[in-house]
């Protein structure tokens, strides 16, 4: 052959599905584009600038992070700009910038970047994130604001531009959330509020039903693993239930646990993060489980009205344990036939 | 799929889309003679075959020129009558230098067969018979060109009870073993019988995927009425040619881990190489040819070509009008496991099942991310194992503990690769590991 072509060296395969990770992180982020269209409904602007400034620090501090040790750049994979999104939806909608910028900092890089980066995070980032907040800021992440409407969109309802450090006055009328009614009023809030987002909370706490959207269109294209939710699901449900039926006047029925707080939110989006939930499927049953059972323990034992963070956080130091303990049998695998012979003896 | 879907198949496997529209409806054409053969003494696994023919001597189509250089080998023949004008290393698909015998074709030749007769096998023993087999030159045809005659000698105390025969072809783009099936269902039988005496086999059953209707129809339209044979239309799944995963399907047998399928009574053979078998008891011709699949976009005219062993790889894709300006590489075998090729003057193998002609459009050399544990990797792998705990530990050359994961139960599939959307070169590292694991456990056996 007299043409020249020049063979290129592979390795097979040479065919392979298209869709790559960082596709999967912007499907993810899509995902939750309904919730959080929810969130600027019911709060607004204060929202927008809370969700941009926590996308923004998230990319800035990856970018940043790259550049000071020489790595590849890492943003495209969309992974940094999806823990900035998630972490937004975990805060209240009163709270200053500032803080979101320094939440959204500790998130990427204590919850990601020490660790080496996607992929080798053991602690959801954006919980990370959260957890740090929570324990530095106390008040300010239990403050809340009631929901408002589009109609409201203009509307201040916090003191967002605040300066770092300065004792802020509380200007806006805060109230408190289902579940902090819940537990320490024992007032329980309608089924309704709950599930079409009219109550208070943080950012993506407000409508299950917003969520449950974006859950089932994952669930159903496989970005995330179904099994972790309906685990989860399943376990409150079940423990809620029991609970309820052994004393009603005390304890939420189970669709109260289910719609209220970041229950949703935790469920589909966080505890599904696939880095810091377990590689096998069985390990992935016993992961949701463990969630859902700590959460209701949380919230009904604890001196805390909300534990789905906390719950979250927990099971993914667990998991590298599910992984061990929850490693199914291969194909021809010498267990299955010792378990045969003993059989036929 | 799953609830609705009746048909057969294993657990888990992956769907790439099949390709085989270029040349599924092609009936098998021959090409003529190229003026230089290369017969590689390696072509096959196991011991390289010892030539019988010196330089200068004259050998005529059909004729032994190498015999087997011990069990694990074979015979191979000349492929056309002409001249031996070297023996000496020659380029060779793997991309190493190979001894091989040189043939020149006699241009006026009338090719006539050396050995022109049909043998009398029901009078022969089943030792005899797989003599001949070694002799014949067979391997497996289906790619991985493993000898023949070794998986149809039943160890002592063991006994084959069914017999398998592989006419999936699940790698996308070919359809050698389709054509085969379909214009050459008679040897196939033929061969089929042989291998019943031998094996001492009664049932039989040929597992075909199900995007091959015609060959379903003619295979169950043709099979003998005396002989217990099934046709099995299987589910179109990607690897279900894989020897384990094909008695899965058909048997719902799992082989033991580091076990082979004689020890749960199957013997599996791939369907073009019974074909080859069956019409060499039929008319005296041992392995000199093979049905080859020249696809992709990146060749002018896709065909099943019947392909004289040694054929240099420019002359069939000359005959298949050549390729195009923008064919960046070239494959032996399918897209899945095959091979790419570096030079275009390595010669036609008894193992090359198809080539396959990419352009740029189907290049993907794709930027590799982080593993995110997505875990499609194993929700796909037929074996069960766990690719990315199984391709972290690679990443960090951590071989022994490999071995508690089961990596030398991979089938080299590629299916994790396939589906990973990290793009990690998952196959191509457990290829690397159990390589070097092999070498260690040979090393500490010899210690
Ligand atoms: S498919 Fe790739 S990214 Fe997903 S778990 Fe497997 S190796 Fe990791
Ligand atoms: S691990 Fe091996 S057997 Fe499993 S999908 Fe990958 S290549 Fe195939």
């Amino acid at each position: 052959m007299e043409k020249k072509i020049e063979l290129l060296l592979s390795s097979s395969p040479f065919l392979k599905q298209q869709e790559d990770t960082p596709a999967v992180m912007r499907q993810v982020i899509y995902s939750l584009l309904p919730a959080a269209a929810g969130a600027l409904w019911f709060f607004g602007i204060s929202a927008l600038l809370i969700m941009l400034t926590a996308m923004l620090f998230a990319l800035l501090t990856e970018g940043v992070y790259n550049k000071l040790t020489g790595r590849a750049n890492t943003l495209r994979d969309g992974s940094a700009l999806l823990t900035g999104l998630l972490l937004a939806m975990t805060l209240p909608p009163g709270i200053p910038l500032w803080m979101v910028a320094l939440g959204t900092f500790f998130a990427i890089a204590i919850g990601k970047l020490i660790f080496g980066g996607l992929g080798s995070n053991i602690f959801n980032p954006a919980l990370v994130g959260r957890a740090f907040l929570q324990a530095s800021f106390p008040v300010t992440l239990t403050t809340w604001v009631a929901p408002g409407n589009g109609l409201s969109f203009m509307q201040w309802r916090s003191a967002a531009f605040t300066l770092p450090f300065v004792r802020e006055k509380v200007a806006a009328v805060s109230t408190a959330t289902p579940l902090s009614m819940m537990k320490f009023e024992g007032q329980l809030t309608p089924f309704k509020a709950l599930f079409l987002g009219n109550s208070a909370g943080s950012l993506g706490e407000t409508s299950a039903l917003l969520l449950l959207l974006g859950g089932i269109y994952m669930a159903a294209r496989h970005y995330i693993n179904w099994r972790i939710p309906t685990a989860l699901f399943a376990t409150v449900i079940v423990t809620a239930s029991a609970l309820h039926w052994l004393n009603p006047e005390t304890y939420a029925p189970f669709w109260f646990h289910l719609f209220s707080g970041g229950l949703m939110l935790g469920a589909l989006f966080m505890a599904t993060d696939p880095v810091t939930s377990p590689v096998t499927h069985r390990g992935c049953w016993l992961f949701g489980a463990g969630i859902g059972l700590l959460v209701v323990v949380i919230r009904t034992f604890g001196g805390l009205p909300e534990g789905v963070m906390y719950a979250i956080l927990l099971m993914n130091g667990v998991s590298p344990l599910l992984n061990r303990i929850a490693q199914p049998p291969i194909y021809g695998d010498p267990a299955k036939f010792k378990k045969n012979e003993a059989h036929n003896e | 799929m799953g609830l609705f879907n009746t048909l057969p198949t294993f657990q888990r496997g992956i769907h790439p889309g099949d390709f085989k529209d270029l040349t599924r409806h092609l009936p098998i054409e021959r090409m003529p003679f190229s003026a230089e053969l290369t017969i590689p003494l390696s072509q096959h696994l196991g011991a390289p075959s010892k030539p019988r023919v010196k330089v200068g001597d004259t050998v005529q189509r059909g004729q032994l020129i190498a015999e087997p250089g011990g069990f694990v080998s074979i015979g191979q023949h000349a492929p056309v009558t002409g001249t031996v004008t070297a023996i000496e290393p020659r380029p060779h698909p793997t991309g190493r230098m190979v001894e091989s015998i040189i043939i020149a074709t006699d241009p006026f030749s009338p090719q006539t067969f050396y050995n022109e007769h049909p043998m009398d096998w029901e009078a022969l023993s089943p030792r005899e018979l797989i003599s001949l087999i070694q002799h014949g030159g067979f391997v497996g045809l289906g790619g991985a060109a493993f000898p023949t005659h070794v998986k149809l000698s039943v160890p002592e105390g063991k006994h084959a009870r069914f017999l398998i025969v592989n006419g999936v072809e699940c790698e996308p783009y070919l359809t050698s073993d389709h054509r085969v099936m379909l214009e050459e269902y008679d040897d196939l039988f033929y061969g089929i019988r042989i291998l019943q005496k031998i094996l001492d086999v009664r049932q039989v059953y040929i597992g075909v995927e199900n995007n091959k209707e015609d060959a379903i129809e003619v295979l169950r339209n043709h099979v003998p009425d005396d002989m217990a044979c099934e046709v099995i239309a299987l589910e179109t799944k990607y690897p279900q040619g894989a020897e384990k995963m094909l008695i899965e399907a058909v048997l719902h047998r799992e082989v033991p881990s580091g076990k082979l399928p004689i020890d749960v009574e199957v013997v599996v053979n791939n369907s073009g190489t019974i074909t080859g078998i069956g019409h060499m008891f039929r008319f005296g011709q041992p392995l000199i040819e093979r049905v080859v699949t020249v696809t992709g976009p990146g060749i002018k005219r896709p065909a099943n070509v019947r392909v004289p062993i040694g054929t240099p790889l420019t002359e069939l894709l000359n005959f298949c009008g050549g390729i195009t300006d923008d064919t960046r590489q070239i494959l032996f075998g399918g897209p899945m496991m095959g091979a790419p090729q570096a030079r275009l003057d390595v010669p036609i193998l008894k193992g090359t099942s198809g080539i396959l002609c990419l352009t740029e459009n189907e290049i993907n050399v794709r930027e590799e991310y982080p593993c995110i544990r997505c875990l499609r990797c194993v929700d796909v792998c037929p074996v069960g194992l766990n690719p990315s705990r199984l391709g972290a530990l690679a990443k960090s050359r951590d071989y022994e503990h490999m071995l508690d994961f089961h990596v030398m139960d991979c089938v080299e599939c590629g299916s994790c690769s396939y589906i990973c959307p990290s793009n990690i070169p998952l196959v191509q590292r457990f290829r690397v590991a159990k390589g070097l694991l092999r070498e260690q456990q040979a090393r500490n056996k010899a210690s």
